[in-house]
């Protein structure tokens, strides 16, 4: 694992101005992975965009992590679905040229 | 510029409380919140018009303001003047808070001219945020995907030099990162979402990697079998046509489909129909010998 690609949860704390339970409570949800790297506790880079939106969820509308746990398993699935919809639209093009 | 009915944008009285006000912006929040719909611009809108009324009717002073102005609010400057002279008007309405950095707010003429600049967003601190996802819409036409290439787009008066690779699917989205928008005190900028809208210029029809087309048979090559030539995407091809062959007959060209996506050199497959074509103003004697095949079949 390459030290580069974890971001130290303390760093994020600090750079969000947010408390480590907040990364804490998300990881005993499974909303989040945390790893361990040299014995720090890391976030991946590439989640930092969905921190920010977990931040801005909390913030911006108030919402707990069970909140949030379902706000983004919703996403995820309109995401899915909305995929499956232009598929099907492409298929369906098909017949309509 | 008009005038914004801020108590009508969340859907409250004048006489509303401050608890009112709040639970009604949570309401309206976390319907149009731009993470709960992503790539919808008129909830994106409503969203911000939703932000700044709460922006001012949360605020005590700025709610004051408003309510004391209201639709004269292009003179409010002068009628604050007034009253200072007048030594009637007590509280200073400086502009507090005017001068503090929000980069992820976007606010109407009307805030701008009655509040100033940005004012502290609802976070209430100078977090640093990634900036916010450009999407564009760029239309093609199929045959410009059949291999990869680059272009210059002109996004928000910036060019951008992007590769589009070969196969890219329709309304599919690709993301060009650090292309969007300036990120809020000094985080990140944002990405470029890309939505291809591709227009069919062929006569070849695509589902996923492989495309359909149907091909014209006379009767004398359906029947006795022959060599005929088919048009591909990327050329024509002979092709052998067995003796016997059925109207509607399909047969596969392997990897003479579309090129599959970020899988260099792979295609799909084409698909060729066959579609019988029957002689017309057959001459006396083609309908003679017509009526002695009929007659060698039916007996």
């Amino acid at each position: 694992m390459k030290t580069l690609e974890f971001i130290p949860i303390d760093d994020l704390c600090s750079h969000y101005e947010i408390e480590t339970s907040f990364f804490t409570q998300l990881s005993n949800l499974g909303v989040l992975e945390i790893k361990t790297v040299q014995s720090v506790h890391c976030i991946h880079h590439e989640k930092i965009p969905e921190v920010e939106k977990i931040i801005r969820l909390h913030q911006d509308l108030d919402l707990n992590f069970e909140g949030i746990d379902t706000v983004l398993n919703l996403l995820e699935k309109i995401e899915r679905l909305q995929e499956e919809l232009v598929k099907t639209k492409n298929r369906l093009r098909i017949y309509e040229e | 510029m008009a005038f914004i009915d801020y108590y009508k944008v969340l859907g409250i009285s004048k006489s509303a409380t401050a608890k009112e006000v709040k639970a009604a912006y949570r309401k309206l929040a976390r319907k149009y919140h731009p993470d709960l719909n992503p790539n919808d611009k008129a909830a994106e809108q409503k969203f911000k018009e939703v932000n700044e009324a709460n922006e001012v009717l949360s605020d005590p002073e700025k709610r004051k303001k408003y309510d004391e102005y209201g639709k004269d609010w292009k003179h409010a400057d002068q009628f604050e003047q007034a009253k200072q002279q007048q030594g009637q008007y007590q509280q200073s309405q400086s502009r507090q808070g005017a001068s503090q950095s929000f980069e992820g707010g976007d606010y109407s003429d009307f805030f701008e001219q009655m509040f100033g600049g940005g004012f502290t967003g609802g976070r209430g601190r100078n977090v640093r945020f990634k900036g916010q996802d450009f999407n564009a819409d760029l239309e093609l036409n199929l045959s410009e995907l059949y291999e990869t290439h680059k272009r210059t787009l002109t996004i928000n008066g910036k060019k951008i030099r992007i590769t589009i690779p070969a196969g890219i699917h329709n309304e599919q989205i690709i993301r060009i990162k650090g292309q969007g928008g300036e990120g809020a005190n000094g985080g990140p900028k944002g990405d470029l979402l890309i939505r291809f809208i591709l227009h069919n210029d062929t006569p070849f029809k695509r589902d996923k990697d492989n495309l359909y087309s149907s091909v014209d048979l006379d009767l004398y090559t359906a029947l006795l079998g022959g060599e005929i030539e088919v048009k591909t995407f990327d050329g024509k091809v002979k092709l052998k046509v067995p003796p016997e062959t059925q109207n509607g007959t399909k047969v596969k060209l392997k990897s003479k489909g579309f090129p599959k996506y970020k899988k260099p050199n792979e295609f799909g497959d084409l698909y060729l129909t066959y579609e019988l074509k029957l002689p017309t103003k057959l001459s006396s004697e083609e309908k003679e010998l017509f009526q002695k095949l009929s007659k060698i079949r039916n007996t």
